[in-house]
Parts: C-alpha cells; sequence; structure tokens
C-alpha cells in the first residue's frame, strides 16, 4: 500500500512531465525541482492555517492550495527563460531545465534553509484503517483517491474538451495547428504552467508523510525519469502504469532486498530503453 | 601563430605558478587539471561527435574509485600504474554501455547514459560493505615519479610534485586529442555530427565511430576521476551522481563546445568562478544556475564563442 501512494505522487510529477514533453518536446528535468518547491510550500501553508486557529483537520485545504498556488511559478519560467529556446537544439532546452535544477535548489535553501521541515503529526490526523492486512494512514487513501481523480479530470480535458483537442494538435504537429489560428504562445504558457502545478502539487501532498529536503527534487527527477521511460514519452497512459510500476516495485525491493531498491528500477529502465525505446506502452495521445 | 604565443605564455604561467602562486591557488589549479582531462574527453563526444551524455560522471566514479580501491585495497601506491588500471577499467565499462548506447543519439543518448550513471551511483551508495557506502573511501597518497615523497607535508606535496605530475598528464591528454581530432578519424566524427547519412553513405560506420568516440571519452573521465581523488583524499558516491555529470556539460558549454581549447577554459572558469562566489555568497548554484540560463539563451558559444567574434577587434586594435 506504501508502495500506491508513492505511485499516486510519482504519476502527478510524471504527468507534468509528460505533458510538457508531449508538447513542448522539452524534457523538464527541473520538475522534480517543481515537486520540492510545492513540498516546503505545502509545509509552510499548513503552518500559516494551523498558527491562525485552523483546525487541524481541514490542513489539506491549506496544503492542496498552496502546492497549486506555487506552481504558477511555471508561467514565470515559461514566459521569461523557456520561450527564448524553443527554435534551439534540444541539448540547450536540457541545459536550460538544468539551469533551473541549480537556480530552485539553492533558493529553496535560502528561503527554508537547510535543515528538514515537517508539518509535525499532521500526518494521522485522520486516523488509520485496516486494509488487506496492513494498517493504512487515511490521508494516503485521500492522495491516492485525488491523484485518480486528477488522472481521470486530465483524461477528459484530453480526450473530451476543446482545450484537450488544442493541446493533442499541438502535440502531434505544431506548424499545421499554428497554420489553423491555434495560439501557440498561449498554449505553451498555460502547458507548461499545467505541468508544474502537476509537479507542485505533488510535491505539497507527500509532505505530510515526509520531511521537506532540499534533495528531494533532485533525487525525485530520477524517480519520474525511470517513470516516463517505462511508460513511453509523452504518455499519459504511460504516465499512470510506470508510476504504478515503479511504485510498488520500489517498495516491494525494499521490503524484500533493500539493496536491489532503486537498482532494479534503473535495470528496468535501461531494458525498456533497448528493448522499446518508445517505452512499454507506447505513444498514446499527448 | 598567434595562438603559439598565447599557448606558450599560458604554458610558461602555469609551469613556474606554484613558485610564486600562493599555495591556495595552487591547489585549485588541481581540481582543474584533473577536470581538464575529462572535459577533452568529453567535448570528443559532445562538441566533435554530437553525442550529449548526461551520464559522464559515471567513468569519473569509476575512475577515482579504481584510484581509491587501489592504494586502499590492493597496496598499489604508483600513480603511474593507477592511471592505466583506471582507464583500462572504464574502457571495459565503457565497452558495453557505448555499445549499447550509441544505438540511440539527442535526448535517448542522453537519457540512457544517465540511467546508466545511475546505476553506478546506487551501486556505489546501496553496496556499503564492497564501497563503503555514502562514506565512500579513502584514498592514500600515491607515490609520483617512483618517490614517496615521505618528507613532505600535505600541501606541500599537492603544490609541488602533484602539481607537476597532473600538469604533465594533461598537456600529456591534450597532445594525444589534439592529434584525434586532426587525424581521418576526428573527421570522420565531425561528418557524423553534421550529417550522419552522408557520413554513412561515404562508408563510415556510424555507430562503430560513435562507440570508439564513446570509448575514448570514457577512458579520459577515468584518468581525470583519478587525478581528482588525491588532493580530496577521499573519493565518494556523489562522484557519479547525475547532477555531477549536468556540472560536466555546463563546464563544456561555459568555456566552448565549437572549440578544441573551449572545455579547458570552462574547467577553469567553472573552478575559479565557483571558488570566488563561494567566498561571498554560499549558495553558488543560484548564481551558476543562473548564468548557465544565459550562456544557454544568449551566449552559446561559451567564452570561447564571445573571445573568437571579439579576437579580430582586438588584433587590428595592436
Amino acid at each position: 500500500m506504501g508502495g500506491v501512494f508513492h505511485a499516486a505522487i510519482l504519476f502527478l510529477v510524471a504527468a507534468g512531465l509528460q505533458l510538457v514533453f508531449g508538447v513542448q518536446k522539452i524534457f523538464n528535468l527541473a520538475c522534480g525541482s517543481f515537486y520540492a518547491l510545492g513540498a516546503y510550500t505545502g509545509v509552510s501553508a499548513v503552518a500559516f492555517f494551523t498558527g491562525h486557529g485552523g483546525p487541524p483537520t481541514l490542513f489539506v485545504i491549506p496544503l492542496a492550495l498552496g502546492g497549486l498556488a506555487v506552481g504558477l511559478v511555471g508561467l514565470v519560467v515559461e514566459r521569461g527563460l523557456l520561450r527564448f529556446v524553443y527554435d534551439r537544439d534540444e541539448t540547450f532546452q536540457l541545459l536550460l531545465t538544468f539551469a533551473l535544477v541549480l537556480m530552485l535548489e539553492d533558493l529553496i535553501r535560502l528561503t527554508w534553509g537547510t535543515a528538514p521541515a515537517s508539518t509535525g503529526g499532521l500526518y494521522l490526523a485522520y486516523g488509520q484503517v485496516r486494509l488487506l492486512g496492513a494498517t493504512v494512514p487515511v490521508y494516503n487513501l485521500i492522495v491516492i483517491a485525488a491523484s485518480l481523480a486528477i488522472a481521470l479530470g486530465m483524461g477528459f480535458t484530453l480526450t473530451r474538451t476543446a482545450f484537450g483537442r488544442i493541446i493533442r494538435a499541438a502535440a502531434d504537429n505544431r506548424e499545421m495547428a499554428e497554420a489553423l489560428g491555434v495560439d501557440m504562445r498561449g498554449v505553451y504558457a498555460r502547458v507548461f504552467t499545467l505541468g508544474t502545478m502537476l509537479g507542485t502539487l505533488g510535491g505539497a501532498l507527500v509532505i505530510p508523510a515526509t520531511a521537506a529536503m532540499s534533495e528531494m527534487g533532485i533525487e525525485l527527477i530520477v524517480e519520474a525519469f525511470a517513470v516516463v521511460v517505462i511508460g513511453g514519452l509523452g504518455s499519459m497512459r504511460g504516465a499512470f502504469l510506470g508510476a504504478l510500476v515503479v511504485g510498488v516495485l520500489r517498495s516491494m525491493a525494499i521490503s524484500i532486498y533493500p539493496e536491489l531498491e532503486m537498482l532494479l528500477i534503473y535495470l528496468i529502465v535501461i531494458a525498456v530503453l533497448l528493448w522499446r525505446p518508445r517505452g512499454l506502452f507506447g505513444a498514446a495521445a499527448a | 601563430m598567434r595562438t603559439g604565443v598565447v599557448l606558450g605564455g599560458m604554458g610558461a604561467a602555469v609551469v613556474v605558478l606554484p613558485l610564486i602562486a600562493p599555495p591556495y591557488h595552487v591547489t585549485l589549479m588541481l581540481p582543474f587539471m584533473a577536470y581538464g582531462v575529462v572535459l577533452l574527453g568529453f567535448n570528443l563526444l559532445f562538441g566533435y561527435t554530437g553525442l550529449v551524455s548526461f551520464g559522464h560522471a559515471l567513468f569519473i566514479g569509476i575512475g577515482a574509485y579504481a584510484a581509491a580501491v587501489l592504494t586502499t585495497k590492493l597496496g598499489v601506491r604508483h600513480m603511474e600504474l593507477i592511471l592505466p588500471v583506471a582507464a583500462l577499467a572504464a574502457a571495459l565499462a565503457a565497452a558495453p554501455v557505448g555499445a549499447l548506447c550509441v544505438r540511440y543519439v539527442k535526448i535517448y543518448f542522453g537519457m540512457l547514459t544517465l540511467a546508466f550513471g545511475m546505476v553506478f551511483y546506487t551501486f556505489l551508495l546501496k553496496f556499503y560493505r564492497l564501497t563503503g557506502g555514502d562514506e565512500g573511501m579513502r584514498m592514500l597518497r600515491p607515490s609520483l615519479f617512483g618517490s614517496e615523497w615521505a618528507g613532505f607535508n600535505k600541501t606541500a606535496y599537492l603544490v609541488g610534485p602533484y602539481y607537476y605530475f597532473s600538469l604533465a598528464v594533461l598537456v600529456v591528454a591534450t597532445l594525444v586529442m589534439w592529434r584525434i581530432v586532426g587525424s581521418p578519424f576526428g573527421l570522420c566524427l565531425k561528418t557524423i555530427r553534421d550529417n550522419p547519412l552522408k557520413a554513412e553513405s561515404l562508408g563510415v560506420s556510424v555507430p562503430r565511430y560513435r562507440w570508439y568516440a564513446f570509448m575514448i571519452s570514457a577512458v579520459y573521465a577515468a584518468v581525470g576521476g583519478a587525478l581528482l581523488a588525491p588532493p580530496t583524499g577521499n573519493v565518494d558516491p556523489t562522484l557519479a551522481y547525475w547532477t555531477h555529470s549536468g556540472n560536466v556539460v555546463f563546464m563544456v558549454l561555459l568555456g566552448g563546445f565549437a572549440s578544441f581549447f573551449g572545455p579547458l577554459v570552462g574547467a577553469f572558469a567553472f573552478i575559479f568562478l565557483q571558488d570566488t562566489v563561494m567566498s561571498v555568497f554560499p549558495y553558488w548554484r543560484l548564481i551558476f544556475g543562473a548564468m548557465l540560463a544565459f550562456i544557454v539563451i544568449f551566449a552559446p558559444g561559451g567564452l570561447m564563442g564571445l573571445f573568437a567574434r571579439r579576437g579580430p577587434v582586438e588584433v587590428s586594435r595592436r
């Protein structure tokens, strides 16, 4: 069950990564940093909320709102930096996101300090339930449900709404979409902001369970990277299944043979890249 | 001609530096020379072949750990022996890894190298009994030029014999790389970068040449990695972490990947800028990230690119 909780968080970050890669063809190394940013903002938002007399049982509301709000950083990044490099070689795009990783890591240290930050005992504020022979915090179930709802909502948006159609058109053929009158600047700005928000929300939702640390971002990016490679770059369904594979395998490996934990994941990644570079679940829509 | 004068002047300055500069700045030259070797090899892949590895720290790590294992566990103390062993270890690792990676280009090549780098990193981190885990391993002082230098304290050893040993390695590595990029092999690599289809139709085996370039750059990285170990006296898994690979790409880009000496300029600028920035402001990544963003957006040619554009103006003024 811990694996599924982890998978739910991973899915949010990986979905942001996929969305940006699918539409803008940029592999965003900074998605892990956005995740860390969301985590710290979540801690601060909850501390502010409870500090002003908010009931502890409602802490998820400021947590999620904080995570979503700080995602607007994505808009600044896209307009301020990324839009200059869309016509460059993808190596330079990758390096620009690496520059973001460096900057955000120190910005977080500068703002919140180097000590780990946590929300204290709120993790078990909703109690625990027994499920399939294991004790599971109710909070985990809430996050899993929220992540599922977001997955369904995104699936619905991408396949059933006008905005979703535009996104898929932009992902398929940028020039054609532009020729048909789609304002690509607006689409890119919105897509990147949305992708960032998914990452920051994922970060905010994880922190009741673990403390926020400044290295959490650069560590998560390699996991999110494993998810999208296993699932297939640019595929939303791939992000979902890839997150499940990585999350569950990781928690199984931890309990059976801890040394293998991440090693196993990377070996699977390499096998997938060599055997089916498009990912196990192919490139589906957006 | 002008390049010759510049190089000669710089060579002389580097040789006399330990005699005139404070020891602190001389010790800063050691990582510069080690990274210089790494980056020369890296740029054969990046600048000349057009492949960006995001896992080059793998081979730096292999070199550094090979050196540490040799000195602490196997009792081999001759640096002249350690470097070839590190190079051999890297070549053995790079042969299968490279053969798999060069089947892909661009972002897939970068991701695959990153994944291999992280496999090695987790191996170093998790197999505590073999590698010392996150604490890493000690690197004992190696003997140089057949002598133990027993009478020297650590600083005297580093600014004296070790400095000249590193310099010698860097000079040899530079000369060899100069020959490589000027050879028909080097020209083939450039053709592959610019037009792989044409190279293929001219009879150049593209994957095989990429594979050779990958192996050469891995060997350079391992030699540089082994050189990194003695000054710190310790090796740890962060040497193989993916951000370290990112820094390697950063350094090359800072110096200028389009020029032969760009990587050396980049290594020098990176090490000394990092030291300067850190002495006034502990959050060097913030500054360096902004710098990298600036380079990517406004000056993709790096420092050498700026220099090249302004070069003729300065000449005419003289």
